[in-house]
């Protein structure tokens, strides 16, 4: 009987040990990759997974803009990402950047504007234009991308837009910050070039004096990444690396 | 070639002179400010575990922190320890669904019987859709509020901070995090005179030798900012001035941490991504934080050269207490033909002037600095006599020769003949807030006082109490 007893108290004490261990289980939530942690309240906002556009853009429309009080440029034409095949955001030398913006530019006719809507090819595949606002004054590649539901690793973007001065102005300065790589021309010219792992970072890179015309300026960009956020940002600067505004933004 | 081996041997002998990092197995990566417990330092990294130190030079495995996760930080609130540490590494990887924990210990020694981490808290999380993710955790208790404050946060959307209960280390209830800073990772929040300051890490982190990791600030006279740099530009659009970046082999300083020591001594605490002359691993990085226009900047190790040693004071220089030998000729030039060729004068060697000098001890005072055999020092570590937080013990000693600085039992200074690496003829040197020096003796001989070389007189030097606010207790060092 003793024996029978120290079994049944064996075995009942195993069950115990079992249940209490699948309590466990079930209470400590499994933080990824890590020992088994406590699950309390989380602190986290609600999860928003919906993939609109709306949430970071407004549709440009044909009214002129006007930069933004800080000069940011937030108007811009963008093409969906262009995949490409990047190990790593380490790559990202002028070399590489150079070639592979030549391989993937959708014009080497850097006066055109696309249209909002327009669809392009570009190696095999047919990419569609957007216009939009952003709604801060950073563009954010990486979240229009999933809004589109499209690819936000190795990828290329383009933007294009369009800068309407009342006059000729000298001696002004694009100014531009991205991550993490990329290059911006005004008028056909190269003008800003960011090349290396670089964080969006206002003012991070500036180009050489320029002269914007009377009328319109075309300033087409592209921005690459391997990894990670993607976003840029884009303004001038006059003489004095003040914020240059006396202009109008439109995507015609 | 021979004459281009020795070349590269000058050369790499000036690169590791020149460069000290810490010493004994400093390998880490993403450290925690550096917390002192019972006379010990600790600080833990990724991955769990971390590094002690007896002396705060020294450094090498035994801390323990259990989680896993990465990037810790610590401090010390009351008498026991609050450990903070984010559950994943971020990225794609980890979904950016991060977690940060918070537990206490009464004692962050592992072999105390009261030892022991509390059960894990969450304070922050984010859900992997929200542009954020809770990793690299920094603390600040406000010293001016008594409030404590978290930041997280890297690359992936926003640093953000929120407000924790320093009774428990448990989020606050109702707050709720504000974002700070862009494009920046390994956040810490330090205070000083009125002002916030937001460090954090730019560039690339975890690519050896390659990694761009720096250090940048950002300040703000509230705490939950706009934090902005010295251009006017805020965190919150990328901006930062910088604090610290790679010097010489220790490539890629990132994950900043402060302890300030005393007034006008204070230290920082980083990982170095590569230090190249320790197989190019990440290593524990400590140097003096300097302060200037109300802006923090790194300092650097110490360099092993031969100096002035000038003195705040006055600019006189430390020197032996010898009679003066003077160089041949007077004034030279006045009516002399000025097509005539200029042929350089040899400066005054040693050869020329030690056997003038008294064998045995010699003392010391301040004078003329005249670039002359008994001015300049050679300073150098001596890694078997320990360390500080910030630095090894130094003997120094006058350039050429083995004659070296030495306490005296009445807390005066002079020079013995010979290093014997006795604790008197150690110096310890710290580099103040303002870039000047403090020169410590290691000990004075029968004393428990803690005294610093400090200009008595214009002349005189002595040691005694070290005074922040007075150019009597500081010093500069001059390589020529």
């Amino acid at each position: 009987m003793k024996k029978k007893h120290t079994f049944m108290v064996t075995a009942i004490a195993f069950v115990v040990f079992l249940g209490l261990q699948a309590s466990v289980i079930t209470t400590m939530g499994q933080a990824p990759g890590q020992s088994q942690q406590p699950s309390q309240a989380l602190f986290s906002t609600p999860i928003d997974s919906t993939r609109s556009l709306s949430k970071h853009f407004i549709p440009a429309t044909s009214a002129k803009k006007a930069p933004d009080e800080k000069g940011f440029i937030q108007r811009w034409l963008v093409l969906e990402p262009i995949k490409k095949e990047i190990s790593s955001n380490n790559i990202l030398t002028d070399s590489y950047i150079n070639t592979t913006f030549s391989s993937t530019n959708f014009s080497t006719d850097f006066n055109v504007v696309p249209k909002n809507g327009e669809i392009v090819k570009v190696g095999d595949k047919e990419l569609k234009w957007y216009a939009l606002d952003s709604k801060y004054f950073n563009f954010k590649l990486f979240s229009f991308a999933y809004a589109i539901k499209k690819p936000q690793n190795g990828v290329v973007f383009w933007v294009v837009t369009v800068i309407n001065c009342p006059e000729e102005v000298k001696n002004v300065r694009m100014s531009a910050g991205c991550n993490s790589a990329g290059m911006f021309w005004l008028n056909g010219k190269e003008a800003v070039t960011l090349s290396g792992n670089r964080d969006m970072v206002v003012d991070n890179c500036t180009s050489q004096r320029l002269t914007l015309k009377k009328g319109k300026n075309i300033i087409r960009g592209a921005v690459v990444n391997g990894q990670g956020i993607i976003d840029f940002s884009v303004r001038f600067l006059d003489e004095k690396f003040q914020p240059f505004k006396n202009f109008t933004i439109s995507c015609e | 070639m021979k004459k281009i081996n020795i070349m590269g041997a000058i050369a790499l002998l000036s690169i590791t002179s020149a460069v000290m990092a810490q010493v004994g197995k400093p390998f880490i990566h993403d450290p925690s400010t550096i917390v002192e417990c019972k006379g010990k330092y600790y600080t833990f990294g990724t991955g769990g575990g971390g590094l002690i130190s007896e002396d705060g030079w020294t450094w090498n495995s035994g801390a323990v922190r259990p989680g896993g996760g990465a990037a810790p930080d610590a401090i010390k609130i009351g008498d026991r320890y609050l450990v903070i540490y984010g559950a994943t590494g971020g990225g794609e990887r980890s979904g950016y669904r991060g977690k940060i924990f918070t537990m206490w210990n009464k004692t962050l020694d592992p072999n105390s019987p009261e030892f022991k981490y509390t059960e894990p808290v969450v304070v922050a999380s984010t859900n992997g859709y929200e542009e954020c993710d809770a990793i690299d955790p920094g603390v600040l208790l406000d010293p001016s509020t008594g409030r404590l404050w978290l930041t997280y946060g890297t690359y992936y959307g926003a640093i953000r901070i929120v407000e924790l209960d320093p009774k428990t280390g448990t989020r606050v209830k109702g707050n709720e995090p504000v974002d700070i800073a862009v494009a920046c990772e390994a956040s810490d929040l330090i205070y000083r005179d009125g002002w916030y300051y937001l460090l954090a890490t730019h560039g690339t982190c975890c690519d050896g030798a390659n990694s761009t990791y720096n250090i940048v600030v950002g300040r703000s006279k509230k705490i939950t900012g706009p934090y902005i740099d010295n251009v006017g530009r805020s965190m919150l659009e990328g901006g930062g001035k910088m604090v610290a970046a790679t010097i010489g082999t220790l490539i890629g300083p990132g994950h900043f941490g402060r302890v300030v020591l005393e007034n006008g001594v204070e230290i920082m605490s980083c990982h170095n991504e590569a230090d190249l002359n320790q197989g190019g691993r990440s290593v524990l990085g400590i140097v003096p934080l300097l302060w200037k226009n109300g802006w923090p900047f790194a300092g650097e190790k110490f360099k092993e050269v031969t100096y002035e040693i000038e003195s705040e004071r006055r600019g006189y220089a430390l020197e032996l207490a010898v009679d003066f030998t003077r160089m041949a000729g007077g004034m030279r030039g006045m009516s002399r033909n000025s097509d005539e060729p200029v042929k350089p004068v040899p400066a005054q060697e040693l050869a020329d002037v030690i056997k003038t000098w008294p064998a045995g001890n010699i003392g010391v005072r301040i004078g003329d600095y005249m670039f002359r055999p008994h001015q300049k020092w050679t300073i150098k570590a001596i890694p078997e006599a320990g360390g500080y937080l910030g630095g090894p013990y130094f003997k120094i000693v006058i350039a050429g020769t083995e004659r070296a600085l030495a306490a005296t039992a009445d807390a005066e200074v002079i020079a013995v003949p010979t290093f014997t690496r006795a604790p008197e003829q150690l110096w310890r040197i710290d580099q103040l807030t303002d870039g000047t020096y403090r020169i410590m003796p290691k000990v004075v001989p029968n004393s428990k006082e803690k005294f610093a070389l400090v200009s008595s007189g214009d002349s005189t030097p002595t040691l005694a109490k070290f005074d922040m606010n007075s150019d009597n207790s500081k010093w500069n060092f001059k390589a020529h």
